[in-house]
């Protein structure tokens, strides 16, 4: 039901592709402010999902700015932050992904998990 | 809501002329800070888990919002909406009302540590703007951080934490919201993170701890920057209604008195406090060691104040209810008419059964609800131990301030060691906030014990500095006279005993008097006796004297006429004589 809602707000928040099949992966990214940082976080994103990405993985960039009611709904404390819903559990990155390590330690959890399945 | 004469009795501490403070709503608080918390500040509440940190905190928002017309935000990282909804809703908020009505709004934040990657630079910009549109959509001037720690288990990035939480107090200072932080208690600082570093203008701690197995909630505002505040532990309890915070210092001393005074049940007693009884509104201490008769005065206290159709609540620490009406009925005091005319109500608990906060609170609370003119403890003593000394002293105060506020006359019994030596410690204590203290004792001797019965003070009244004896029979209490002489008091059997012995002295010396008299009368006959007899024999005597002077004189005359007679048969010339002495008078006549 939740996963509903968050769906129909989709189209609002017009970064996404427009042509987008059924079921298809929304990666989600939080930021704060049209800045420097929330711009570097978005690059920083599509170059390490680069992979997903062409696979037909969505990323939907989210300012909390002019959503503020999203930051609630979607349980935003830091920014920014990367919400992979698609997997179960979700993940969460958090920070602007600029530390390898830290990611590289999810990224592995999450390409583990899809190989498995 | 029980509006609580406390809180009108005394007028916060603090002048206008200090910061601007923002009202709680929560009974006591406000007035140990002078009137609230800082205005459009942080305050800082930290305490052990169970401390009701979130129930104060709650309780700050809902009472804004639904007495102050402060709108508030609840930011909760530990309780979900509904949690807090269903936690709040026990102690009678109506949080979904408040919500539905746009006066408060509920933000769960939820941050779970387990699926959740760091990597490089971040900010709370989110929290951030969670807080700002919740304080937006309802012009929110309240707002509570419950508990903000949270984050720190979940961020590993403790240097962006810190610099992020110091930028949140500032922003909050500068939003002008009233804030509460809650924190957890730390080990050797206020909170386990080092909150208080923040937060520099308010800081209260919540203490629940446990002494001889009875839990007690304590509370104290160890900083208020800029104002005067109570810096002493108070404490303060959970109920129905929220939390109340018990400050000793509820009552400038500033109660209205009655001269008006009542009657205490026992007309010997009455006589003894200058024959019209205690003043009403005045607290009275009874003492006295087992046995001696302390409930039995006080009920006969109840029953006095019931037949002049006033309400009485007795609070019975010992007995149950129906026992002590039995009891009485043996003493021929029917309780039980006035329980079901709805004039006299026990209430009975046993000391050990909660703190000594919550014995007060529900006495409050009984006292809120019957509006009784008497309140009678029995015995106070045994609640006091409850506690340690000074929290039983501190109770006993509190308890004495709020009923003489409502002009409650109260009747505390205080049960003593044996033996009638000095006064205890406890009774010392409690004795300078009563004004009027009975003491019962036994004396012993003569292979029995007797109650007796001093009036120790009354102030502003004169009263009886005597010994009574205290006597319980079938048909209720009266106090005698005790003997008092040579040999000292004399009390029971040895004072009837005395009483026999003077009597037998004074009927003894009665009966020597009349012994004494009969001999008297006995004598005065024997007297009269006497002078009768020389009478007679002094009469007897006189009669003879005159038949014998009778008898002389007859002889004389017949001497006479024998020798005249003799005379003339001698024809002697006697009768010549006589004859010329005859002619001779009559020639003298002539």
């Amino acid at each position: 039901m939740k996963k509903n809602k968050i769906r129909r707000v989709i189209p609002a928040s017009a970064k996404s592709p427009a042509t987008k099949p059924k079921d298809k992966e929304v990666m989600r990214l939080f930021v704060a402010g049209d800045t420097a940082k929330s711009r570097q976080a978005v690059l920083r994103v599509r170059s390490l999902f680069e992979a997903e990405l062409k696979n037909g993985c969505e990323l939907e960039v989210i300012d909390i700015h002019l959503h503020p009611e999203r930051a609630r709904i979607n349980q935003i404390v830091a920014t920014p932050t990367l919400i992979m819903e698609f997997h179960v559990p979700e993940r969460r990155f958090i920070g602007n992904l600029s530390t390898a390590k830290g990611v590289s330690a999810g990224l592995d959890l999450i390409r583990k998990d899809k190989t498995a399945l | 809501m029980k509006n609580n004469g406390r809180n009108n009795g005394s007028k916060p501490i603090s002048p206008a002329t200090q910061l601007p403070k923002c009202l709680t709503g929560i009974q006591g608080l406000d007035e140990i800070t002078g009137g609230g918390l800082p205005r459009g500040r942080p305050t800082l509440v930290c305490g052990g888990a169970g401390c009701g940190k979130t129930l104060l905190a709650a309780e700050f928002l809902v009472r804004g919002a639904a007495q102050f017309g402060e709108p508030g935000v609840f930011m909760s990282f530990e309780e979900t909406e509904p949690e807090l909804q269903a936690n709040v809703a026990s102690l009678g908020f109506d949080l979904a009302g408040l919500i539905r009505r746009k006066k408060i709004v509920i933000d769960y934040v939820h941050v779970a540590p387990h699926d959740l990657h760091e990597s490089g630079e971040y900010d709370l910009e989110g929290l951030f703007v969670r807080l700002g549109h919740a304080i937006d959509s309802i012009g929110a001037r309240r707002v509570v951080l419950d508990t903000l720690e949270v984050l720190f288990a979940s961020l590993h990035n403790e240097a962006i934490l810190r610099a992020e939480l110091r930028r949140l107090f500032r922003w909050l200072k500068d939003k002008g919201v009233t804030a509460v932080i809650t924190a957890e208690r730390g080990r050797d600082q206020l909170t386990r993170h080092g909150l208080e570093e923040y937060v520099s203008d308010c800081v209260i701690l919540l203490d629940h701890r446990v002494n001889d197995q009875i839990a007690t909630r304590n509370l104290r505002v160890t900083k208020y920057r800029g104002a005067l505040h109570g810096t002493n532990e108070f404490p303060f309890l959970i109920g129905g209604e929220g939390i109340s915070v018990l400050p000793i210092t509820s009552l400038g001393l500033n109660h209205k008195v009655s001269d008006e005074r009542i009657a205490t049940g026992i007309p010997r007693l009455d006589a003894m406090l200058g024959g019209r009884g205690f003043f009403r509104g005045s607290s009275i201490l009874l003492t006295g060691t087992p046995g001696t008769g302390k409930t039995i005065i006080s009920s006969n206290f109840a029953q006095a104040a019931c037949r002049r159709r006033e309400r009485v609540l007795f609070f019975s620490f010992e007995e149950s209810p129906n026992q002590i009406i039995r009891n009485m009925h043996s003493i021929g005091l029917r309780l039980e008419p006035m329980v079901k005319k709805g004039l006299l109500r026990f209430h009975s608990a046993r000391p050990s059964l909660y703190g000594l906060e919550m014995h007060l609170a529900t006495m409050f609370k009984e006292i809120a609800a019957f509006q009784p003119h008497v309140v009678i403890m029995d015995p106070i003593t045994s609640l006091m131990d409850a506690g340690t000394a000074s929290e039983g002293k501190g109770m006993v105060t509190r308890l004495i301030d709020y009923l003489k506020a409502g002009q409650v006359t109260s009747l505390f019994t205080s049960l003593t060691q044996s033996g009638s030596g000095p006064a205890q410690p406890n009774e010392s204590a409690m004795s300078s906030l009563m004004d009027a203290w009975l003491s019962l004792q036994d004396m012993e001797g003569n292979g029995e014990r007797n109650r007796v019965l001093y009036v120790l003070k009354a102030r502003g009244m004169a009263h009886s500095n005597q010994i009574r004896e205290f006597l319980i029979s079938d048909h209720g209490v009266d106090l005698v006279d005790a003997y008092i002489g040579v040999s000292g008091v004399l009390t029971g059997s040895a004072r009837v005993q005395q009483g026999a012995l003077e009597k037998a002295v004074v009927l003894a010396n009665q009966q020597e008097a009349a012994t004494l008299k009969r001999e008297v009368e006995r004598k005065r006959k024997a007297l009269d006796r006497q002078i009768g007899d020389l009478r007679s024999d002094y009469e007897g005597e006189a009669l003879e004297l005159r038949r014998i002077a009778e008898q002389v004189g007859t002889r004389t005359v017949m001497l006479g006429t024998d020798r005249a007679a003799s005379g003339l048969l001698r024809q002697a010339d006697t009768n010549k004589a006589a004859a010329s002495t005859r002619v001779n008078h009559k020639n003298g006549k002539a």
